[in-house]
């Protein structure tokens, strides 16, 4: 188990920062680290203790899968993109057409998270369709 | 001189008469441990005996095993009461083997996740997301989180890093 023993910072902090289902093993030379985090905040220092291990994340030995927990009574997000709106599509895909956009900082409705990747959300104009869950941060009512 | 003979002689035999019936420690300790050995629930455990008092330590796999074996030990003639030690063994840890998306779902998934970044090729197969082309050294911790949430089997990234 010598990468238990590489990323030991790491489950540490994992296990310290409150991660729930938090599991760890290695199979065929990778080690899989998966959870749920309570906060961006513990999801991203366990990231910055990844990058400082293998700074250019190149050896391959590692799948760092820990979602932040999404609040279920969560109804609105941000759109957190860098600059350009946000695409809402038709259904989860890239390869789906464009429905609408959201604006750079918009605050628009959550509908729902079914699919991980791909959230369901509305704006305010009515439209509603699946955009990428990495541009949408949750906003506390 | 009779008479006191016959006092002694009475006193012994109720000294003998009164430890006869009480076990002695020893015997108890002994009667216990059978019951010990009998159950697997108790075999991490070991017992003392010391006036009567039973204490028990060791193991026990779970509240109720501990709360049974203490039971056990009181139902033994002669133990007037019980000291229970016993630690409860932590919950095992069972970990499920890690979950891979196949190809299909990953490639779209892929394709999802690295549209956004221009200069950054993605392959998959049998699970591992090879990455080539270029990216900027501050979008690579985004690009491989996107990508580890994914459930690959491996990334291999040979990405040059501006």
């Amino acid at each position: 188990m010598a990468l238990a023993e590489k990323y030991k910072e790491l489950t540490d902090a994992a296990a310290a920062g409150g991660i729930t289902d938090l599991q760890s093993r290695e199979q065929d030379g990778v080690l899989y680290i998966n959870g749920t985090a309570p906060s961006g905040a513990v999801k991203d220092q366990l990231w910055d203790i990844y990058g400082k291990i293998d700074p250019d994340f190149r050896a391959g030995d590692l799948i760092l899968d820990v979602n932040v927990a999404v609040d279920a009574n969560v109804t609105k997000v941000k759109v957190i993109t860098e600059s350009s709106n946000l695409n809402i599509r038709k259904g989860p895909g890239t390869d789906q057409p464009i429905v609408g956009k959201a604006a750079h900082h918009e605050i628009i409705t959550l509908v729902n998270r079914s699919n991980e990747q791909w959230w369901l959300v509305r704006t305010a104009d009515g439209e509603e369709g699946y955009s990428y869950a990495r541009y949408l941060e949750p906003v506390a009512e | 001189m009779k008479v006191m003979k016959i006092f002694m002689a009475l006193a012994i035999s109720a000294a003998i008469g009164f430890t006869g019936c009480k076990p002695k420690d020893a015997d108890i300790k002994t009667a216990i441990e059978t019951k010990m050995k009998a159950d697997p629930d108790m075999a991490k455990t070991t017992v003392d005996v010391k006036d009567g008092v039973a204490t028990i330590s060791g193991e026990c796999k779970d509240e109720a095993c501990k709360a049974k074996c203490e039971k056990e030990v009181a139902s033994v003639k002669g133990v007037k009461s019980v000291v229970n030690n016993c630690t409860v063994a932590a919950a095992p840890v069972v970990f499920t083997p890690p979950v891979i998306t196949a190809d299909d779902p990953l490639t779209q998934a892929v394709t999802d996740a690295t549209k956004d970044f221009a200069g950054v090729v993605a392959s998959v197969k049998d699970g591992v997301i090879t990455l080539t082309g270029e990216i900027k050294k501050d979008l690579l911790p985004k690009l491989m989180m996107s990508l580890n949430s994914l459930k690959p089997k491996k990334i291999e990234n040979q990405l040059t890093i501006k």
